[in-house]
């Protein structure tokens, strides 16, 4: 089964980071990424630029009405995601634990991927 | 004219009580192996009523097949193939993962694993699934009680207990919850969880909340398996003894603990040549093992202090000193306000009513214990020890209040009625 992670963390404190912080953090999160590109779990992953970049667009009234910003305004946002291969939710969630935001303080949200009929 | 019903008549009763003892005592076992065999809780609970529903059909004509275990899991291995045959049919882009499915249960063999059942409670126990889903999943499933009886014992309307276990199995098919036994580094976590829910079937059999039978002996039955299971398969697991000796040595009780009225009887009154004796013996070794294996846990602790209870020969001879001090182990491991309620009537045992008392008020000031009846039970008692009688009576009507289980209602009138002669 494919499993979306969901990275979830505070923006703000990655404005806060020091030079050297920032580059230990990515290094983590590289240092993941291909350790599940050995292990051959990784299907897919990107880092999102920060909501301050969002779009917004919804149906109000019958028009698409387009906002500044990101959908909800939540105390952590989503930052990035993995989409990863897993026999069943106890591995998704062993190989999700290693995600670096984990100890860093955030949240990650294990989703599964639904299997639909290829677009014809 | 005969007054005796058809021959026919009486025999296909007997094989329908039969069908009903049969059903009790091993839906969660076959359930388990169904959904291994399977690989889906719904499509597997469906086809396994399927089978019951043409077992009682069947049975009553034909007589109880030989092997009914194995009749049950053929019959609904096949009502499964039918079904699978009829979503592929409707859906036919699926057809791939169905005819999977089908090779796989087409190929199984009709026999019963004691380990699904297992897997099936590690599986319902899973921490991805919200605590009450897990309760209200293993006793429907492991324990087969009907939606009702549950959401009646956990005071739940019908509707939600059955959405939460729709919600359940959803989420064990989606998500891709395994159904297996935990690997070695993940059992600490996942045990205490599947402790927690065999203690909880096991009490739900010692004290059914629902209905009017107090004992239902056969969910005991089942969670004392369970709890066998568990020792079996972690043999250096303390806790896992120490739930086994706790249910053991409660349920050695069960025969003193119910009248011939069907009302509850307390330990202090039971006649304890009734006791099971080969049960508490095997309870005893069992919590001395688990103690001599390491720190105790709560379950370890409640069964030592159900070990004293057992080992005294009359009420007057219990030591209550040494349960009182149990009691004071256990509220550090595990300091809940119902923990808290006991050990303030193991020190009113140990050293008078009135410390009890003082206990009990601030038991009583911190209200977190507000809808529980055996709260004001226990005021009432050390009140009527006491002499202050109207005090007691108004307790034991707060009580009453509160009760739902119909044994304890008719206990706590039975109380009431003897304080108010007393007042008169």
């Amino acid at each position: 089964m494919r499993y979306m992670c969901l990275i979830y963390s505070d923006e703000g404190w990655r404005n806060t980071m020091s030079e050297a912080e920032g580059g230990r953090v990515l290094q983590e999160f590289m240092d993941f990424t291909q350790s599940v590109v050995k292990s051959g779990h990784h299907r897919a992953g990107e880092r999102l630029a920060p909501t301050s970049s969002a779009t917004t667009i919804r149906t109000k009234g019958g028009k698409v009405v387009t906002t500044d910003g990101p959908f909800a305004e939540t105390k952590e946002q989503l930052g990035g995601y993995y989409i990863l291969e897993a026999a069943n939710l106890d591995e998704a969630l062993k190989l999700a634990q290693r995600i670096p935001t984990v100890h860093l303080g955030g949240a990650i949200e294990v989703r599964p991927i639904m299997d639909m009929p290829p677009a014809k | 004219v005969s007054v005796l019903p058809e021959p026919g008549g009486i025999l296909s009763h007997w094989a329908r009580m039969e069908l009903g003892d049969f059903y009790h005592r091993r839906y969660g076992r076959i359930l388990a192996t169904l959904i291994r065999l399977i690989g889906d809780f719904e499509l597997a609970e469906e086809s396994l009523q399927d089978a019951f529903a043409l077992a009682l059909e069947a049975w009553p004509a034909a007589g109880t097949p030989a092997n009914p275990e194995a009749w049950i899991v053929s019959t609904a291995r096949h009502k499964a193939i039918d079904r699978i045959r009829r979503r592929a049919f409707l859906d036919t882009h699926r057809a791939e993962v169905e005819h999977h499915w089908r090779v796989q249960v087409e190929s199984a063999a009709d026999v019963v694993e004691p380990e699904d059942s297992l897997s099936l409670i590690f599986t319902c126990c899973h921490p991805a699934l919200a605590p009450e889903a897990q309760v209200a999943l293993t006793l429907r499933t492991l324990c087969g009680l009907s939606t009702e009886e549950i959401a009646h014992a956990f005071l739940v309307p019908v509707p939600t207990l059955a959405q939460r276990l729709v919600r359940a199995k959803t989420k064990i098919r989606d998500a891709g919850i395994p159904y297996r036994v935990p690997e070695s580094h993940d059992y600490p976590a996942r045990l205490d969880a599947v402790l927690a829910v065999v203690y909880l079937v096991f009490n739900e059999g010692y004290s059914a909340s629902f209905g009017e039978q107090l004992v239902r002996a056969e969910l005991c039955a089942e969670a004392n398996r369970l709890g066998r299971m568990l020792v079996e398969l972690l043999p250096r697991s303390t806790e896992a003894k120490g739930l086994l000796a706790l249910m053991l040595l409660h349920d050695a009780r069960r025969n003193a603990r119910v009248d011939s009225d069907g009302g509850l009887v307390r330990l202090e009154d039971q006649e304890r040549s009734r006791w099971d004796r080969g049960q508490i013996a095997e309870g005893i070794a069992l919590v001395e093992a688990s103690l001599r294996g390491g720190p105790p846990g709560p379950y370890a602790v409640q069964a030592a202090i159900a070990a004293v209870h057992s080992e005294a020969r009359t009420a007057a001879e219990t030591d209550w000193r040494q349960i009182a001090a149990l009691y004071g182990v256990l509220v550090s491991l595990q300091p809940t306000p119902v923990v808290e309620l006991n050990q303030a009537v193991a020190v009113a045992m140990a050293d008078g009513p009135n410390r009890g008392l003082e206990l009990l008020d601030r038991l009583t000031a911190r209200g977190e214990l507000s809808s529980y009846h055996l709260l004001p039970v226990a005021r009432a008692e050390l009140l009527q020890r006491l002499g202050r009688h109207p005090e007691a009576a108004a307790e034991f009507q707060r009580a009453l209040a509160l009760a739902s289980n119909e044994p304890e209602r008719r206990h706590i009138e039975r109380r009431l009625a003897e304080v108010s002669a007393d007042l008169r």
